[in-house]
């Protein structure tokens, strides 16, 4: 049933990176629970554009959970607190009137931030750069059906190549690691036999990309797992971690650099 | 202005042989002298950039996304078409050719559909090797499913997120000429002009977004792969970001637009439901494979739908299309919608929806079936509107998805401006006046992978080029104008918002040019129109500075492009007096209320000249010219 509510905001004021953030209390009142959480957030803009004020920059695009463009950390969880969804699929009916609802963007040494809620994610690129593709050029490709591929594994390679890039996975995690986001793109590939000529390559640069970005290590705590809005598993971190001992001792590379 | 497609000459099937063929190339050493500019990071515009830095040209690339990897492409759900007849069920490059023709009614050329159809079959092959991962069958090989417009199964998909998986393949080519030092990226960036020296296009000017500065950027050709404009709606299944501007800048200079009248109202979306809302969700069309379209049969019937027996309702799209039934093209099912809700046969509480409904398909297959082939589309249904779909059937109604209509090129992909080329949804060139299902994403790739590498080879080989920079006056005087645009929008400090403006512009659209339209409504909607514009620049207000991060700043120059290109589409529709595809005149139909097109007078594409603002646009025509076709009534029956 639609119903209105009345509700506390409590939102990180950032102007730029080098200064400093806080706190701001707003209240916004009727909001329909059929809304959306941006929706409610442009409502409020609205507000503070017609009274002169500055309105509030958050990233967002498609919302429909796809781009990975928007989230936020809702009442200390990234995303809010619905399991599975990004913050633009995130409905104003998981709260409750006269709520407080804390706002604040993704905090981490590698996600510098631009905006008030709006971080800079470049570093997610970087490390695909250093690795996360297959290197095939545009043309002289074979059939796609000369290669069959078993539907599970096929299944399992898509799981995990449904990462959206959100970022999720380091604002939850207390180290802020992103082997969540690194493990899901050496899966994919891994899994994949056409992947699988530059797996051990691309596991070893891709971690080390990350390391040198500034992203802490994984310590189990399973936090991303957890925050994922399309609930990527942490099998793919074990596997990336298997990928990347395999490579470290035996792959050709290192075989010839330690001969 | 005569308007030469350049279409090669000689029998169909081997026009782009042909053509390659005679198209002069750029030697190995000699590409690494050019330099391209590519804008957008979409399908297009990733497989091009990185399909081009790989033959050597430099690039650069733009977005105004944060990464290249948030384009809208990556919200296609359902999949992409190639006739590989892999399930051995007849299909050919031939039918695909005549299902795209035949689906957008006979309005686009022929040439250029035959070679879609023809690349289309190495698309798959690439993505594949990319690790894009189609879905399969047991036995490891891949499966396909079928979409609207077309008897047989050719459309290839991952899950319910086809369009992410295709375009985080071609971001992986494109990160990895980043990564190789061809292509420099620039995301939060967005142009604002397409600068011209001697009639050639030889750059772009930028806005960077973090920061506000105004940067020109030189080149040899600028490709433009920036999208559709289906937010002119305000609302439509397009991301919050996507917009006309660049497309609009480039028709101010000089670049004509083509049937812009042409917007694609998909049949499957989920309905509107207050007036806060600020996008409208697409259900993939492949939901169409397993869901059956109905609604009561008794006007004004309101129980809940589990309470209306089998013999109240009525399945209209099987009745009235026994054989494509529930498949029917895009156009066709969302007027038939239209139509049921406007005889009050509407469901849900605002009575504009009808049911999309799993019951039999889940008593036939299963519900792990069922799930496995929609469990996300389920998943976000049950998010938007806290109904469980496969418990009561989905209610859906039509919104603005994609448009058809773009800037104006020929068989290379080049505008009528010399060196500016235009890909994907941002041209006009494939789909005529209704875009299939599952052909966007086609496009998108056709033209990125398998088409611009080659023919912008042609141009570079064949035109000379005057050393240029950025130090040429003319983009200094393109940087002046935008830097003046955007202080005459921060000035106005007026009192209503732009959305506010944006919302009522789409009104105006939805009610005078959407599903059905008529020339007194098409005239009136120009004058409200341009009312509305007049108000803009006097009661609009912009917050904030130019010279930071200023997201209402970035709407504001969007809504302001929108607002005079609204006025385009209207005139568009107005001057084509017949009906065809998408563009349903009311005065135009046959007696089974289906859209007539005039072959006689109309059989041609519509590209407007920008001839100064406020002026009425220069009309120019390209006759359509079938050789291999015949034009015959739509049918689906």
């Amino acid at each position: 049933m639609t119903e209105t509510l009345d509700l506390t905001l409590k939102i990180w004021r950032q102007s730029g990176q080098n200064v400093r953030g806080r706190l701001e209390t707003y209240v916004v009142k009727n909001i329909s629970t059929d809304m959306s959480f941006l929706e409610m957030l442009d409502i409020l803009n609205e507000q503070l554009t017609l009274e002169g004020k500055d309105p509030i920059a958050f990233d967002h695009d498609c919302r429909e959970g796809i781009c990975g463009m928007c989230g936020a950390v809702i009442n200390g969880r990234a995303h809010g607190p619905e399991k599975g969804t990004t913050l633009c699929q995130l409905h104003m009916r998981q709260f409750s009137n006269n709520d407080t609802i804390i706002i604040e963007p993704w905090r981490s040494r590698a996600f510098p931030l631009i905006k008030d809620l709006v971080v800079d994610r470049s570093a997610f690129d970087k490390i695909i750069q250093a690795g996360g593709y297959i290197s095939v050029n545009t043309g002289g490709v074979p059939d796609a059906n000369v290669i069959p591929i078993p539907q599970e594994t096929a299944e399992k390679a898509m799981d995990a190549a449904a990462c959206i890039g959100c970022g999720a996975c380091v604002a939850a995690c207390p180290n802020a690691s992103a082997m969540l986001f690194v493990g899901a793109k050496v899966s994919h590939l891994a899994l994949l036999p056409q992947g699988r000529p530059e797996a051990a390559k691309r596991v070893l640069a891709m971690v080390e990309k990350m390391d040198e970005l500034g992203f802490g290590n994984c310590t189990n705590e399973r936090e991303c797992e957890a925050e994922c809005p399309k609930e990527i598993s942490i099998t793919n971190i074990a596997r990336m971690n298997r990928e990347f001992v395999k490579a470290s001792f035996f792959s050709p590379m290192k075989l010839s650099a330690n001969s | 202005m005569e308007l030469d497609a350049k279409i090669p000459g000689g029998p169909l099937k081997d026009k782009w042989d042909r053509h390659r063929f005679e198209t002069k190339l750029v030697n190995p050493a000699n590409k690494r002298k050019f330099n391209l500019i590519v804008v957008g990071t979409g399908l297009a515009g990733s497989s091009a950039a990185a399909s081009l830095a790989e033959l050597g040209y430099n690039i650069k690339c733009f977005c105004i996304q944060d990464s290249p990897r948030r384009a809208h492409s990556i919200a296609a759900q359902g999949g992409i078409n190639s006739p590989k007849n892999y399930p051995n069920d007849g299909d050919s490059i031939w039918r695909l050719f005549y299902d795209t023709v035949k689906g957008g009614d006979f309005r686009a050329r022929e040439a250029n559909i035959y070679r879609l159809a023809q690349v289309s079959v190495n698309i798959i092959d690439q993505c594949v090797a990319q690790g894009v991962p189609f879905a399969r069958e047991y036995g490891g090989l891949i499966a396909n499913r079928s979409f609207g417009g077309a008897q047989v199964s050719r459309t290839f998909y991952a899950r319910g997120q086809t369009g992410q998986q295709l375009l985080l393949g071609a971001y992986s080519a494109l990160s990895r000429q980043i990564a190789a030092g061809k292509v420099e990226m620039f995301p939060r960036r967005e142009m604002l002009d397409v600068v011209v020296v001697n009639e050639q296009a030889r750059g772009i000017v930028t806005r960077n977004l973090i920061t506000g500065e105004i940067e020109s950027h030189a080149a040899d050709a600028v490709i433009l792969c920036t999208g559709g404009y289906a937010n002119v709606f305000y609302l439509s299944t397009n991301a919050m970001g996507s917009n006309v501007t660049a497309a609009f800048r480039a028709y101010k200079r000089g670049a004509l637009f083509a049937n812009p009248c042409y917007t694609q109202i998909h049949p499957t979306c989920i309905p509107v439901h207050g007036t806060y809302q600020s996008k409208l969700t697409l259900m993939s069309e492949s939901l169409r494979n397993d869901g059956r379209v109905w609604v009561p049969k008794n006007p004004g019937d309101k129980r809940p739908p589990n309470q209306i027996h089998e013999s109240e309702r009525d399945y209209y799209l099987e009745n009235k299309y026994p054989s494509f039934g529930n498949l029917v093209p895009r156009d066709v099912a969302s007027r038939n919608a239209k139509e049921q809700c406007d005889m009050n046969k509407g469901v849900g509480s605002t009575g504009l929806a009808v049911y999309l409904d799993f019951a039999d398909a889940i008593k036939r297959d299963g519900k792990d079936v069922i799930a496995k082939k929609y469990g996300n589309l389920f998943h976000m249904y049950e998010k938007i509107t806290a109904d469980d779909p496969y418990q009561t059937p989905m209610m859906i109604f039509p919104a603005t998805h994609y448009t058809m209509g773009g800037l104006w090129v020929d068989y290379n992909l080049m505008s009528n401006l010399d060196g500016l080329f235009v890909l994907g949804e941002a041209n006009f060139s494939d789909h005529g006046a209704n875009r299939l299902g599952a052909s966007a994403l086609m496009q998108g790739l056709a033209d990125g992978y398998f088409i611009i590498p080659y023919t912008i080879g042609g141009y570079l080989a064949e035109a000379s080029f005057e050393k240029v920079t950025i130090d040429h006056a003319a983009f200094k005087e393109a940087e002046k104008e935008a830097d003046l645009h955007i202080r005459k929008l921060l000035s106005i400090n007026g009192k209503r918002t732009v959305d506010d403006f944006h919302r009522e512009l789409g009104h105006i659209l939805w009610n005078y040019c959407g599903m059905s339209r008529n020339d007194e409504g098409l005239l009136k909607g120009k004058e409200l129109i341009r009312k509305l514009r007049e108000e803009f620049w006097e009661n609009v207000t912009v917050p904030g500075s130019r010279v930071e991060f200023n997201q209402s700043l970035e709407k504001a120059g969007r809504v302001a492009d929108f607002l005079e290109f609204g006025e385009l589409m209207l005139t568009d529709a107005y001057e084509r007096k017949e009906s065809c595809g998408c563009h349903f005149n009311e005065a135009y139909q046959t007696e089974e209320n289906e859209a007539k097109r005039d072959d006689e007078n109309f059989c041609h594409v519509s590209a407007w000249e920008y001839a100064g603002d406020d002026k009425e646009p220069v009309f120019h025509k390209e006759p359509l010219v079938f050789e291999n076709i015949e034009l015959t009534q739509r049918s689906y029956k």
